[in-house]
């Protein structure tokens, strides 16, 4: 492998010899285990390791529902049920399962944002960032097809929803929707397939996770600095790096077992705190929820989704200039997935050459607004459609696109960075002093 | 290539071409029957036409049912409600095409062009918002017809959409009066 210049694994008994010349899998987990790995890297480091855990913990509750679930309309909520007061701790297993994937959110969210300040997208991780991209979307269309199971109400009706943006494509949008739903209306044949993809798609996640590492393995971690680690020999490089195992496993772990901690408390003790109360209700085609809402997670791109209604003129100006094609309902859900595909497309917005938002003084702050600025959609996402909720979705909708398209390729031109560290070592001793003095 | 001093076109080539293209045509015939079994099946693609028995819905009450899988409004208006409806000018609508599968394409959204009955009374709407497909509550809004509560779309008392980001009118299905107590949807 390229990279960073290391001790690769030599096998030294006749049996590794004998091993290794067949199938070198001992050297290859000894190099993911050893990669150097910048040694200033600081707790926004840990989330890769919480993400990890949490797909494992995902595939390995989930595996065991399934054992005890039964994907029919007539049955699936009363086997969710039977789950929950009959099986053998299933109701902890189950709680574990639906907090789980708020835990997933929680840890991709921070892990998105700590790439998006300290420019881990930049040259040269793009395709690390991307796949990390196709991971996050894997995981909202699993989190989605997860929560139609139960077959409750808010399981029926955010299924019409959410199939419904499907059908908001212009002339095809209809049959695609009929053939997402294997039907004109949401009922059995779309809960079969859920189920089957909500099972697949975690192992698809799993296969992009390893190209995920292997793609940052390739480049070398991004850190705190943005500077690269010296590869002009193996001794400069052991002067900004340590091995993976044992001192960031370690500390990972630790960081793990601290967020573990809170996890638990939520459910061992609020496990439906993060849920609704709808969802347990059994499904009622003929009764919409009166105040549906998405899981929390979705909640910042589901208040730009409603965002940008029919009296936005920049609605009408497109609807104009599209004969009519783009409607403010197409427009509502490409601004949606526009949303998410600006957070992808930063490699190439970002002009500017310094990596770290740490030496970016304007950055920072255009940075830490767009923080707040998802903090705000996700509340106003729960609110109401009524003023002056409506005013604060449309603006809070508009800053996140002018963060990508806007502010990020200014500033490149505009902002005057502060003088960057030349090595990671100087870093790291100015912070810590020199373990050599 | 073997042939890689010969420029023009060897069988070689052409057993290339062949391949690649009998390997494409293949490829697609194997990944349709996969693509094309998450259509509808047989069973669910078969119309289903309904009869409704509308002889317990009294004026100002709506009647929700379920049809191909979609809820329908049977609504019985009171005589206000089909004045509001009647006296709003066409060029305050969103939606200026009537929506009604009974009559043209192109005929436009006055409320008699709605209603199933002449006397404007009995109004059968989808009661799927054509938004997201919510099931709007009906007798809210601000124009005392339906209100959508996922992403607040208001319908006026003939089920037009006046306000919020629902782009067209409620869909009227086909149906017609079998009797006076009786509606055949379909």
């Amino acid at each position: 492998m390229s990279g960073i210049p290391h001790d690769h694994y030599e096998p030294k008994s006749g049996a590794e010899k004998w091993l290794h010349s067949r199938l070198p899998i001992v050297g290859l987990l000894y190099d993911t285990l050893m990669i150097p790995t910048p040694k200033n890297l600081n707790w926004m480091w840990i989330w890769g390791i919480v993400l990890t855990f949490t797909l494992v913990l995902q595939i390995a509750t989930g595996v065991v529902l399934v054992m005890h679930y039964t994907p029919h309309v007539d049955m699936a909520f009363a086997s969710i049920e039977h789950i929950m007061r009959d099986v053998n701790g299933g109701h902890m297993i189950r709680y574990f399962h639906m907090n789980g994937a708020s835990l997933f959110f929680v840890a991709v969210y921070a892990h998105i944002f700590r790439g998006l300040y300290y420019g881990s997208y930049k040259a040269p991780r793009e395709v690390t960032w991307i796949i990390g991209m196709l991971i996050y979307l894997l995981m909202m269309g699993t989190a989605f097809m997860g929560y139609v199971l139960p077959w409750g109400q808010m399981s029926f009706h955010g299924t019409a929803v959410i199939t419904g943006l499907f059908g908001a494509i212009p002339f095809i949008g209809d049959a695609v929707q009929t053939w997402l739903l294997g039907a004109n209306a949401v009922g059995q044949p779309a809960l079969n397939r859920f189920f089957s993809l909500h099972y697949l798609l975690p192992f698809v996640i799993a296969g992009l996770v390893a190209v995920h590492i292997w793609a940052f393995h390739s480049t070398g971690n991004n850190n705190p600095t943005g500077v690269e680690v010296r590869r002009t020999s193996k001794e400069d490089a052991q002067k900004d790096t340590l091995p993976f195992w044992p001192y960031f496993v370690i500390k990972d772990l630790f960081a793990l077992a601290v967020i573990l901690v809170v996890f638990m408390a939520v459910v061992g003790f609020m496990p439906n705190y993060l849920g609704h109360p709808d969802n347990y209700i059994p499904a009622n085609p003929l009764a919409t929820p009166a105040h549906i809402v998405p899981e929390w997670y979705f909640l910042p791109f589901y208040a730009i989704l409603r965002a940008f209604t029919a009296d936005v003129w920049a609605v009408q100006f497109v609807q104009f200039i599209t004969f009519g094609i783009v409607d403010a309902k197409f427009f509502g859900v490409l601004a949606m997935f526009g949303a998410i595909v600006a957070i992808a497309l930063a490699p190439w917005l970002d002009t500017s050459s310094v990596r770290s938002g740490r030496y970016r003084p304007m950055f920072k702050m255009w940075f830490a607004l767009l923080v707040v600025d998802f903090f705000v959609l996700m509340w106003v996402g729960a609110q109401a459609t009524t003023f002056p909720y409506d005013w604060i979705s449309l603006i809070a909708a508009t800053y996140w696109f002018a963060y990508f398209f806007v502010i990020l390729p200014l500033l490149g031109v505009i902002e005057k960075p502060l003088p960057q560290p030349a090595t990671i070592e100087e870093d790291f001793n100015a912070h810590y002093g020199n373990p050599a003095e | 290539m073997s042939n890689h001093e010969e420029h023009q076109g060897t069988r070689r080539d052409f057993i290339y071409y062949a391949t690649a293209g009998a390997g494409a045509v293949v490829t697609g015939a194997a990944v349709w029957p996969l693509v094309n079994q998450m259509n509808p099946s047989a069973d669910v693609r078969a119309l289903a036409s309904i009869r409704v028995d509308i002889s317990a819905v009294e004026p100002g009450t709506q009647l929700t049912l379920l049809w191909q899988g979609k809820p329908v409004f049977v609504r019985a208006r009171t005589q206000d409600e089909i004045d509001a409806a009647r006296a709003v000018n066409l060029d305050d609508l969103v939606d200026r095409n009537a929506e009604n599968a009974n009559i043209g394409a192109e005929a436009e959204a006055t409320d008699e062009n709605r209603a199933l009955s002449e006397d404007g009374v009995w109004l059968v709407q989808m009661g799927s918002c054509t938004h997201l497909g919510c099931i709007p509550l009906g007798e809210a809004g601000d124009f005392g017809g339906w209100y959508c509560p996922c992403h607040g779309s208001h319908y006026d008392t003939s089920g037009r959409i006046r306000k919020g980001p629902a782009p067209r009118n409620l869909p009227i299905p086909v149906a017609e009066f079998v009797d006076a107590t009786t509606i055949k949807l379909g």
